[in-house]
């Protein structure tokens, strides 16, 4: 009885919470999570499931919601028995009685506000835990995933998923939850005590109030349309203003504020009509309510003291009755918001259990998966094809060895297939045909735990998060010492970088690395992946220009990082095409050519003309 | 009538003693609250203040229907004591009723419902209303503020703060305006019950005297507890929030580095601070709301037990008693909007002072009101003795809130440079990492202006020139642009009136992005950004650059535009630049030796000044700094033992930080 009892829609703005109700992109979708096509009960069945913190200890919240719900009554009840047995009693005012009555029922609510009490901790309690429990299991779900159903989804759809959708979860729980428990508790306690004072006045409010709670339930609907449009709307809003954010240079360079303004107030102005039209919807039931209130309260009077003439009840019990109705108010108000409430709860456990449904396709063969011995790899690809889902070929049976301890470079033009080759290579993705053999093992039957030790992957955008230069290095190998970081930068020949650095690998990065130029960050990336230690190195180089002196500290870098190892390079850069042992060409799927540097410029092909372009401009 | 004001004036103020149980660490930290919360109070209500007198017709329309509402529901108790009196009583006790009786108490309980329905549809409809009005009103003002203020300033703030202040921060600003009518209401609604009270029976009415105060106080003290605990939640849920961000943005790095456990660690630590702070927050509902409820149904059984000594001595009658007890359950709703206002305010008050601090940002830019003359021909470029200098604190990691603070130590970027480049020359500049190159660009462009100095065009200082007529006449190409949510045909003319299709795929020519875009589904139709295309950052290069060249500009500025086009492209681009018959000027930062190879003439920047201009083979000789520089790429092959040489000067904050947002996405070529 104790529910947060805040008529939702005066506090409702209509925003809402995050959660796009559209999957986004406009590519093909086949790679992306999986639609939990789960009924209403099912989801909820599921979600509770999930995390048994929900239902632990559930049926003493439940007693304590009961008697906390039977509270609801003491003063009607009250009301009544002093009304006829104190008042007009048989020997009139009886104020012995009056006392007892009120001590006896002061006692009850103060037990029944206690329970009430116990109840919501309880519930908060265990709401909580539990939807703690899931986010933790989709989190980490999200990383199990490959790269290509991350990829397929925006990062802020995902974020979502831990966030928003579970938030959405969480109000119900602890709002529209709650007071379903207790106005079910309530409907259910008025409309017996009801019953025992007059069977047929009960049957009187029923018939009021039943084509209301109909009413309602097409109303929500309605609701949950207008709100979508709200939250459509809004996202448009925050689009257009973000680009007087994001776009204020272009809107400068190129004078575009007059249009840009009419886009912003375009968008704010339907934002407003959308936000006016769901609360002139909203706010409907409450005016609805009142009225079929009034039309019962009269129903009431006029039919209980025809009832009552007849001695079919007391005026204490009529008066009770009365104040039993207000009990029927309350939640029939409520049942908008609790409806709608419990659809965008539903729906957010629907996007969870969308991404713990998705199974990971790249999956890990744990306890079974082999362990590889250390050592320079010796690598196969044997036969390999593989196209992207719904996508033509990228990769048409390749068959090449790497020997241990050879510096590969991977060169081609933009959709030859290099990057799915070096994606393949760290399975990140698995082939469609074919193998991909690590010393001999196939990729598939190597445990995670020793792919990721022996395996490491430089990627071309060298993301560091936002905490010290030293956690991001350490982030390969987190029980490294300062000592053994410093004495890595110092092996890759960057002490000098190091020390221009005002603190050090105490230096802040900034979000996503911001605070350091993009050859620091590739520099930070490769002290990463040093400090990995791995036995095969796969490295994207980065294509976007940096500055001759840093671009001289990463090719140094690069040279003492592969020393040793097998290292395969997507080349951007002439100079790694021409340190290299090897070099692959790759051109539609195929590799072309093969050789060191000096045969292939030798001969006539695509890497001749590559190279010819190259040495124009950069050399 | 006295009552109800006592009750919302006293509140705040009463909470500040609050009964037992101040142990001695807490007292400090509640009296320090207290001294904030008044502060909140007052400020908060100045900020309604705003809101009234902007919409003075709503906001009082939405104040009658809460008063009619109100006054119809205290009425509705006199009416049911009246039905008791005259209907039910009578009938039962004589065993027959009138029917104008009867009628009469139809009547009278369908009057009051529709009266609180009125006044309900009323009060709602109007206080939403009012809210959106506002909302909408301030979120105009806020976004037309952005474009407003010169780059600089938005330079100076991040973007999730700059959205958050048009979207978050305007909605919490306004949010009290929700409950706002209700809480008029309620104090009306108070003040009247008190006023039924007092004249049914003023013994009676001491009993509200006491429990309603009580729960005002009741309130007023949770909101303060709470107000602190759930603002700590919220922080925590965007910590939350930033750590499932920042991770899966680096999931390749963590799934490349098999740092899975420690990542899904770190979130769960997270995830738990979230989970305690949030059942501290229940903890406390979970009292209050309990509560609050108990208290006037308390009430009414002390009603009861001292109105039947009233009613024993004959003070009262039986349906005085039944219409105040019925008043103290229908106060106690009322009486709970206080907390919701209450609630509002802290993050009202923070929201209205966000909001403020961006409206009341100074630095607009002045124009004056010259033209430049419509000429073929490229523009003359003049720049004498420029200095540019930017405060150090901007970039440290601890940027204020909206603060622009007081300039203490500053970095010199640009130092007295000067250079003058005649219509439709070529020039490239070159300079190490920090050497004012970007800066320059946007100097040159009027996107900010330098602490000395002057840029002119056509021998006109920029400053003297009318609005439009940069934009006009220049044209910036960035190293990384900003996709717009549109079309690409809008992306390439933005707007701009007089384009036809024609002209844009001929810029798309000049630009190597024809091929890519002629690809697109709907071609010039395609739809670009977050829900469209996702473009590679050599294409996003590549569209900047035909968005400058489709306005045919007489200027055309090139910040390392095209950084990330395949080096073939690049060179098509650049020889397509140099073929187009209008000649226009331009000036070209470049690290690459082609594009440095293919301006007629080369100017060496350091440290923010001119170091050296000529030819590329004559500064080879002339400048040892611009050859060090402009080799170094060739000597790291040979000599990777040779210490590196040091590059002069202060690392530059980037003067156009990273295409903010916007920011080309891992691509995936296949």
């Amino acid at each position: 009885m104790s529910a947060p009892t805040r008529s939702r829609d005066d506090e409702r703005t209509g925003t809402g919470t995050g959660a796009d109700p559209q999957p986004g992109g406009g590519t093909d979708r086949s790679v992306g999570l999986t639609r939990s096509r789960d009924g209403a009960l099912g989801t909820i069945k599921r979600g509770i499931k999930l995390s048994p913190e929900f239902t632990k200890g559930l049926w003493l919240t439940l007693l304590f919601a009961a008697v906390a719900t039977l509270g609801k009554v003491i003063v009607p009840i009250a009301v009544q028995q002093i009304i006829d047995n104190g008042i007009s009693g048989a020997g009139g005012p009886d104020l012995g009685f009056v006392t007892r009555m009120v001590g006896v029922c002061a006692v009850l609510l103060v037990a029944t506000m206690v329970c009430s009490y116990l109840m919501n901790l309880r519930l908060y309690r265990a709401t909580e835990s539990g939807l703690a429990t899931l986010r933790r299991k989709a989190f980490r779900h999200v990383h199990d995933l490959s790269v290509l159903t991350q990829n397929s989804e925006r990062k802020g759809a995902l974020v979502s998923r831990v966030t928003a959708d579970v938030d959405q979860i969480s109000m119900f729980m602890q709002w529209g939850g709650l007071l379903l428990i207790v106005s079910g508790g309530q409907l259910v306690i008025a409309t017996t005590l009801m019953a025992v004072y007059s069977w047929q006045l009960t049957i009187v409010v029923w018939i009021c109030f039943l084509p209301l709670l109909f009413g309602v339930r097409w109303l929500q609907k309605l609701l949950s349309k207008a709100y979508l449009k709200v939250r459509e709307r809004t996202g448009d809003m925050l689009g257009a203003v973000g680009e007087t954010v994001m776009g204020a240079a272009v809107i400068r360079a190129h004078g575009t504020e007059r249009r840009t303004a009419q886009r912003i107030d375009d968008s704010v102005l339907a934002t407003r009509a959308a936000q006016v039209k769901a609360q002139r919807l909203s706010m409907a039931v409450s005016p609805f309510a009142e009225m079929v209130a009034a039309l019962g309260n009269t129903a009431v009077v006029l039919v209980g003291v025809w009832i009552g003439i007849d001695g079919g009840i007391t005026a204490g019990q009529l008066i009770a009755f009365l104040f039993l109705m207000t009990l029927f108010v309350q939640p029939m108000m409520m049942a908008t918001e609790i409806f709608n409430e419990a659809q965008n709860a539903i729906a957010g456990w629907r996007r969870v259990l969308g991404v713990l449904d998705t199974a990971p396709d790249i999956a890990d063969p744990g306890e079974a998966g082999k362990v590889l011995p250390r050592g320079a790899v010796r690598v196969d690809f044997d036969g390999v094809t593989y196209s992207y889902p719904e996508g033509p070929v990228v990769l048409d049976h390749i068959d090449v060895q790497l020997e241990p301890g050879t510096r590969i470079a991977v060169v081609g033009e933009t959709g030859s297939g290099k990057t799915t080759f070096v994606k393949l290579l760290t399975r990140l993705m698995d082939p469609d045909e074919g193998s991909v053999r690590l010393d001999g093992t196939d990729l598939r039957e190597v445990s995670f735990s020793s792919l990721r030790r022996r395996v490491v992957m430089v990627p071309q955008e060298g993301f560091l998060f936002d905490s010290s230069l030293g956690d991001n290095i350490r982030f390969a190998r987190p029980e490294s010492t300062d000592a053994e970081l410093e004495a890595a930068v110092t092996e890759l020949g960057l002490r000098e970088w190091l020390d221009s650095l005002a603190h050090g690998l105490d230096t802040p990065v900034g979000q996503r690395g911001e605070s350091m130029s993009a050859g620091e960050r590739q520099l930070v990336a490769l002290v990463r992946a040093y400090i990995a230690d791995p036995d095969l190195l796969v490295l994207d180089e980065a294509t976007s220009a940096v500055d001759p002196h840093t671009e001289m500290r990463i090719q140094r870098a690069l040279d003492r990082l592969t020393r040793g190892r097998t290292s395969v390079a997507i080349a951007h850069r002439l100079s790694t095409a021409e340190a290299a042992d090897r070099v692959l060409v790759f051109d539609a799927g195929q590799i072309v050519q093969s050789g060191s540097h000096a045969e292939l410029v030798a001969e006539r092909g695509v890497y001749a003309d590559l190279h010819a372009s190259w040495v124009r401009s950069s050399a | 009538m006295a009552q109800g004001t006592t009750t919302t004036r006293t509140a705040p103020a009463g909470g500040a003693a609050p009964p037992g149980e101040d142990g001695t660490p807490t007292a400090a930290r509640t009296r320090s609250s207290d001294g904030t919360h008044r502060g909140v109070f007052s400020r908060g209500m100045r900020v309604i203040g705003h809101a009234v007198r902007a919409e003075p017709w709503i906001f009082g329309l939405a104040v009658f229907g809460a008063m009619l509402h109100s006054a119809v529901n205290v009425g509705s108790a006199s009416v049911l004591g009246h039905i008791t009196d005259h209907t039910i009583l009578p009938a039962f006790a004589e065993g027959s009723t009138t029917a104008a009786a009867l009628l009469a108490a139809a009547a009278l309980l369908m009057a009051v419902g529709l009266g609180k329905a009125i006044g309900l549809a009323i009060r709602r409809l109007l206080a939403g209303l009012m809210q959106f009005r506002m909302q909408a009103r301030y979120r105009r003002s806020v976004a037309r503020k952005y474009l407003e203020l010169p780059l600089s300033w938005h330079h100076r703030h991040p973007t999730g703060q700059l959205l958050s202040n048009a979207n978050a921060d305007v909605e919490a600003t306004w949010q009290p305006l929700a409950p706002l009518p209700m809480v008029v209401g309620s104090i009306f609604m108070l003040a009247i019950s008190a006023v039924a009270m007092l004249v049914t029976d003023p013994v009676l009415a001491l009993v509200a005297f006491v429990v309603f105060p009580v729960l005002a106080a009741a309130n007023v003290a949770f909101q303060r507890r709470v107000s602190p605990l759930a603002s700590h939640a919220q922080a925590l849920r965007a910590e939350v929030s930033g750590v499932a961000h920042e991770s899966f943005d680096g999931a390749l790095v963590v799934k490349t580095l098999g740092r899975e456990d420690t990542e899904t660690e770190r979130f769960t630590d997270a995830t738990h601070r979230l989970r305690d702070a949030l059942i501290r927050v229940g903890r406390l509902r979970a009292m209050f709301d309990p509560f609050m409820e108990a208290l006037p149904n308390l009430g009414v059984l002390a009603v009861l037990l001292i109105g039947m000594w009233r009613l024993s001595t004959g003070a009262i009658e039986p349906g005085d008693l039944v219409q105040i007890a019925f008043l103290f359950t229908l106060l106690a709703l009322p009486i709970r909007s206080f907390g919701w206002l209450l609630g509002d305010l802290p993050r009202s008050v923070v929201g209205w002072d966000r909001v403020q601090s961006v409206l009341r940002s100074e630095g607009a830019m002045e124009y004056g009101d010259r033209t430049l003359d419509d000429g073929p021909a490229g523009i003359a470029l003049s720049v004498r003795d420029l200095t540019f200098t930017y405060a150090d604190s901007y970039d440290s990691d601890h940027r204020d809130l909206m603060d622009d603070g007081t300039p203490e130590a500053r970095t010199t970027v640009l130092d007295g440079f000067d250079l003058d480049i005649a219509p439709g020359r070529t020039v490239a500049v070159v300079g190490p990492t920090g050497s004012g190159k970007s800066t320059l660009t946007t100097v040159l462009m009027r996107l900010v202006d330098p602490d000395d100095g002057t840029v002119s065009y056509d021998g006109t200082d920029v400053r003297d020139l009318a609005r439009d007529q940069i934009p006009t006449h220049a044209a910036l190409v960035p190293q990384g642009t900003f996709v717009f949510e549109d079309t690409v045909r809008d992306n390439i003319t933005l707007g701009a009136a007089g384009i036809d299709d024609e002209q844009v795929w001929a810029a798309l020519r000049l630009a190597r992005a024809d091929g890519f875009i002629a690809e697109l589904d709907g071609g010039l139709d395609a739809r670009l950004g977050e829900k469209g295309t996702t473009l590679s950052g050599g294409q996003r290069q590549r569209l900047a650059l035909a968005r400058a060249v489709v306005r045919r500009p007489r200027l055309l500025i090139m910040d390392d535009a095209t950084s990330a086009v395949d080096p073939q492209v690049e060179a098509q681009i650049l020889a397509g630049l140099r073929e187009r018959d209008d000649a226009a000027t331009v000036l070209v930062v470049a690290y690459r030796r082609a594009t440095i190879e293919l301006a007629d003439e080369v100017v060496y920047m350091e440290g923010g000044r001119v170091r050296g201009r000529g030819t590329h083979s004559e500064l080879l000789q002339t400048s040892p700094g611009y050859a060090r520089l402009v080799t170094a790429y060739e000597r790291a092959g040979e000599s990777e033992n040779e210490p590196v040489p040091e590059e002069p000067g202060p690392a530059e904050p980037n003067p156009n930080p990273a295409p903010r947002g916007g920011r080309a996405r891992e691509e995936d070529d296949r």
